[in-house]
């Protein structure tokens, strides 16, 4: 049973991060049909930014918030140089330029911060914390909480303003978007702007329990597009139920069966789900589309 | 050049270019004369190769020339992107390096039954997959890939794990097949023939319809053409070259780790077919040449290699979205006017 609590724990902190990257996939998605692979070097950047920044001796609630507004600048600059001067390009030519993109922001960091990993100092303290027989890392409720403040702060922005339902009008319904008015452009950059931030806090929020490296970004973002995947792509409460369950399984799978496949569980995962259920759990649309 | 009268369907794609590939098929000559060439200049080359460095640098560009056009049938003719082709390539790897190894098979009949099966399981993938649009193929494919990898890295028994295992020389019609120079003919003869067949396959009504479910899937559809299937067959064809590339090249190398599979191998070999040029069969052939080249040339960026391989990646997708080769032979036409 403290078994159980001790995979149940940190298989929701690793779904929460996985959460996080999921919502960063269905925002770009929903503002473009593109699939950013470059979304995993954004919570990649946001742990080594944060961490060289403490290294470096800035405090760091204030070295963190460093880190989610320059990956932010990051996402807005790649949409800005890579994303808009190739709109008309077909959905092909737009994976390979975020595949080109994450090659990028992944060698400008090896070069820049060198080869090495790099650890985040915990928020509060690294004492565990007893609850039934398992221990729970402080970092852990650091990241559940920041994810449940995150995703309320998203629920919010989406219903209540005026970007927020003009990225979703974009997402609904592009050309009816713009003749009401909403400045679909805009909407690219925000989404762009937004999922990276997403993504750095993701970075910032897992980078005191694993350590983070410039290669660091490939592993998370393919999961994050699994998890996207598996809650149904597009579908906000499928990103976040899809990376919860998949940090889950693949902790369970760790624990129970074999932890050398660990890594192969999310991927098993998504061509289960797309040959049962290719909309995922939550999809909303029809995965056939013309 | 043929290249120039082949009208590619990347892109910007509308109903006219549907219409022009269905429409347009290049002379005889003007179809082979770029292939005798190439065939000539390969068979001159070992005149000029100083040593057997050279020769592996000219095998590795040919072994990628293969893989990628393969590849490029599928990303340029229909619209459909794999990221696991390393993946088809590291199965036929290891499935020749493990049947020969460990249960002494013959290496042509370990070559023919890890293609077959690669063969399979591409059209078990395909079949299912690719009844959906738009990205699911990749991820598909993706998900594979890795899966294969981490098998390859865990099943250490079998394959060595991380460390890799060697594989015999290649025995086939009693002849040894050991060393650059015997194998320099082997994959140059590979090349031709894959040129040749590529080149006949877009040419045929099939490939006509590939280029136009490029275009517009609607149109090629209503024109009759049973999209699925045809999407389906050249996914399994461009699967099992990567396998029985993957056999010979395991047995060309003598050793292979879990990496000849791995993800940054499949999106190399996909960027040698789009930087090259979609739909281009000499495209590939150039984007294997370049990225085989490239980390040579780059010997003097120690570090950057990731950088400028992915800033070639992005800059060549916005500014040449046809890729190198249709592009320039595109402004040699215009200048011919």
């Amino acid at each position: 049973m403290s078994q159980f609590l001790q995979l149940l724990f940190s298989g929701l902190t690793v779904g929460a991060t996985y959460a996080l990257a999921a919502l960063g996939f269905s925002m770009i998605y929903n503002a473009s049909g593109v699939i950013n692979f470059a979304q995993g070097e954004f919570i990649m950047l946001g742990g080594m930014v944060a961490a060289v920044l403490t290294a470096a001796g800035i405090p760091l609630p204030l070295a963190v918030l460093a880190a989610i507004v320059v990956v932010a600048l990051v996402g807005l600059l790649v949409e800005k140089l890579a994303i808009e001067p190739a709109r008309d390009a077909d959905i092909t030519s737009i994976i390979i330029i975020t595949i080109g993109v994450s090659m990028i922001v992944r060698g400008v960091v090896e070069v820049t911060l060198g080869k090495g990993g790099r650890a985040l100092p915990h928020f509060s303290g690294e004492t565990p914390i007893a609850i039934g027989g398992a221990t729970l890392l402080p970092q852990s409720l650091w990241v559940m909480a920041v994810t449940a403040v995150v995703v309320a702060a998203l629920a919010l922005f989406f219903g209540r303003t005026r970007v927020g339902k003009g990225i979703l009008a974009t997402a609904h319904n592009r050309l009816a978007a713009q003749l009401v008015g909403v400045d679909v452009k805009k909407v690219l950059l925000a989404s762009f702007g937004l999922a990276a931030a997403l993504g750095a806090v993701g970075g910032v929020l897992i980078a005191p329990i694993a350590t983070t490296s410039y290669d660091a970004g490939l592993m998370l973002g393919l999961k994050g597009f699994v998890a996207a995947t598996f809650g149904g792509l597009g579908s906000g409460v499928g990103a976040i139920a899809g990376g919860l369950l998949l940090g889950l399984i693949e902790t369970m799978t760790a624990g129970y069966l074999s932890s050398s496949y660990k890594d192969a569980v999310p991927f098993v995962l998504v061509l289960v789900i797309l040959v049962v259920r290719p909309r995922g759990l939550f999809g909303l649309g029809p995965s056939e589309r013309v | 050049m043929s290249e120039a009268s082949i009208p590619t369907t990347i892109g910007r794609s509308s109903p006219e270019t549907t219409a022009a590939a269905l429409a347009t098929a290049p002379g005889f000559r003007a179809r082979h004369l770029p292939t005798i060439v190439l065939a000539i200049v390969l068979a001159l080359l070992p005149l000029v190769l100083p040593n057997a460095y050279y020769y592996d640098v000219v095998i590795r560009i040919l072994a990628n020339a293969v893989l990628a056009i393969a590849l490029n049938l599928l990303i340029g003719y229909c619209g459909q992107i794999s990221l696991g082709h390393a993946g088809f390539f590291g199965l036929g790897a290891y499935g020749s390096a493990i049947l020969t190894t460990h249960y002494d098979w013959t290496a042509p009949s370990a070559l023919l039954v890890s293609a077959v099966v690669v063969g399979l399981l591409a059209w078990l993938v395909a079949r299912v997959i690719l009844r959906l649009k738009g990205h699911y193929l990749a991820m598909a494919t993706l998900g594979l890939g890795i899966i294969v990898t981490i098998v390859l890295t865990n099943e250490a028994s079998l394959t060595g794990g991380p460390d890799g295992m060697s594989v015999g020389d290649m025995r086939i019609f009693g002849l040894r097949l050991y060393g650059e120079k015997v194998w320099y003919p082997v994959f140059a003869g590979l090349v031709v023939v894959a040129v040749v067949l590529a080149g006949n396959l877009v040419e045929s009504p099939a490939g006509r319809a590939l280029r136009a479910l490029h275009g517009s899937e609607v149109a090629a559809r209503v024109v009759g053409i049973d999209t699925a299937s045809f999407k389906t067959r050249v996914f399994v064809l461009s699967a099992v070259v990567a396998a029985i590339m993957g056999s010979l090249t395991a047995h060309y190398l003598g050793f292979i780790t879990p990496q000849v599979a791995s993800f940054h191998k499949s999106v190399e070999l996909v960027t040698m077919a789009v930087v090259g040029g979609m739909a281009s069969i000499w495209g590939s052939v150039f984007g294997a040449a370049l990225l085989s080249l490239l980390p040579d040339l780059l010997a003097h960026f120690e570090g950057f290699e990731t950088v400028i391989f992915g800033v070639i990646l992005v800059a060549t997708m916005i500014f040449l979205p046809r890729g190198i080769v249709p592009s320039l032979a595109r402004l040699l036409r215009r200048e011919g006017r």
